[in-house]
């Protein structure tokens, strides 16, 4: 039998923008065990519900991610709407929608750039934030802010986008589809690209289910497993059906993601055509006081937005869950058996967002 | 036959404009919603406190007593919350981000006194 050696990774190291440590326990060049630690960037979010007032801690709520920051407003936004059972008008369920469905064409683009740094090519990872740069102007013509928008507020949304400028913005969509198409045929048909993403990271349907994979993850195994499909937003109107792949390992998650970029450069057309005209917010009046969850499809999988009011202008209790969090036992399962090589490309596959986790 | 395609790509590459921006030669475009930084226009301040009160971050500090409205540049987040609430609307998100700095730069504005009252 070979020697273990145990191998520290992270939290700083060149390939994670995001502070995770493992212990990988090593033999020869094989990773048989794998052991996560997190906790290093812990800000405590969800204790400032008691100093901060319900409606401005969608600005707190918003920064816990700088990369889903609308999903994260749209998600505490939907609890405490649901706990004061506030009607949101279609407009705004409109809006919302557009613009986490552009938020999910970025974050996807960005994904797929650090995928490409992590397996060294460079060039690749250039481009893919290149093309994302545009969703970046839209977001910062469109809110006034390019990663953090403030557009969210209980009850609706703070600003409308004209019908010209939804126009536009469809246009800009189209022209950057054949870009992403560009770059989708060579992570799809590359061979150096194919050699490093096929057959690495394997989980299978079972595994993915008993681990609680959510989101691109859980698809990739061939999951049917989407939380826009419970009906919020406007999604009911936009015929949607969620992108699964079979394969199971760092190939299908790839291609899981670049199939979700052009799903939602469609389900923005669709949503424009369908917009309804009126109101973009509602009148929201009196306090939360009772208990409401709200589950949300962000760009990694399933979040989970609780909260609990307490009659006055501050919750009781807020509690958010977030994606990487249910993915971690997930990547440590792929890390199994992989080489150690193939370590850091692995951590990428999750898509982790650390800080969103750690809150 | 994969030297010609390559060879195109390089001359195209070649003459082609970078995708970034050229930036101190060419300034940055700001766009109408941009939010950048918050101005105080102090004459129509009545130092209500309100946005002290609203703001997030606790960035803004209303002294009624001195009579200023002072803004901690480093912990504004531009949300536009104090903006929004402002009953005298004096507050007004501009486009240009603060320049860069190394401290922490707090900046005091005070309530003109001939204007006092108002
Ligand atoms: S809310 Fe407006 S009027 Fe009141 S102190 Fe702040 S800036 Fe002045
Ligand atoms: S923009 Fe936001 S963070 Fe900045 S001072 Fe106003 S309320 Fe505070």
């Amino acid at each position: 039998m070979s020697k273990r050696t145990v191998i520290p990774f992270g939290p700083q190291h060149p390939v994670l923008p995001e502070p995770v440590h493992l212990d990988l326990v090593i033999e020869d060049e094989k990773v048989v065990e794998a052991v996560p630690s997190i906790g290093f960037v812990h800000r405590g979010l969800e204790k400032l519900v008691e100093k901060r007032e319900f409606p401005e801690m969608v600005y707190v709520i918003e920064r816990i991610c700088g990369i889903c920051s609308f999903g994260h407003g749209w998600g505490y936004c939907r609890s405490v709407e649901g706990n004061m059972s506030i009607e949101i008008p279609d407009r705004a369920q409109f809006l919302r929608t557009i613009w986490h469905e552009l938020s999910r064409i970025h974050s996807h683009l960005m994904w797929l750039g650090l995928l490409a740094d992590a397996f060294g090519f460079e060039s690749l990872f250039m481009h893919c934030w290149r093309v994302r740069e545009t969703i970046l102007d839209i977001f910062e013509e469109t809110t006034g802010g390019r990663v953090i928008f403030s557009v969210c507020k209980v009850g609706g949304v703070r600003r409308d986008i004209d019908g010209e400028e939804l126009k536009r913005i469809v246009d800009i969509l189209a022209k950057l589809k054949d870009e992403i198409k560009k770059l989708a045929d060579v992570f799809f048909d590359d061979y150096s690209v194919r050699n490093r993403l096929c057959g690495v990271g394997y989980l299978s349907k079972e595994d993915a289910k008993e681990l609680c994979a959510v989101g691109p993850m859980a698809r990739a195994s061939g999951i049917r497993q989407d939380m826009r499909l419970d009906g919020h937003g406007a999604y009911p109107y936009l015929d949607f059906e969620p992108v699964l792949e079979e394969g199971g390992d760092s190939y299908a998650r790839c291609k899981v993601r670049i199939r979700e970029v052009f799903q939602s450069i469609e389900l923005i057309a669709k949503a424009v055509k369908r917009i309804p005209v009126g109101e973009i917010s509602a009148p929201v009046k009196g306090n939360p006081s009772g208990e409401f969850i709200a589950r949300m499809e962000q760009p990694r999988g399933e979040a989970y937005y609780y909260s609990k009011g307490s009659g006055s202008k501050f919750l009781a209790r807020m509690r958010v869950r977030t994606p990487t969090n249910m993915n971690i036992p997930a990547m440590v399962k792929t890390l199994q058996g992989c080489d150690l090589a193939d370590v850091p490309m692995l951590i990428l596959t999750i898509d982790p967002c650390i800080s969103c986790t750690e809150r | 036959m994969a030297s010609f395609k390559i060879g195109k790509v390089i001359i195209r590459n070649l003459f082609r404009k970078p995708a970034t921006l050229m930036y101190p030669a060419v300034p940055r475009k700001w766009r109408e919603l941009t939010r950048g930084h918050i101005e105080v226009r102090m004459e129509a301040c009545i130092l209500c406190g309100i946005c002290a009160k609203k703001c997030p971050t606790g960035a803004i500090t209303v002294d009624r007593g001195a009579k200023t409205w002072a803004i901690e540049r480093m912990q504004c987040v531009q949300c536009s919350c104090c903006v929004e609430y402002c009953p005298k609307k004096c507050l007004i998100n501009r486009n240009e981000y603060t320049a860069p700095e190394t401290r922490k730069i707090r900046e005091s504005f005070e309530k003109p006194a001939e204007l006092d009252g108002i």
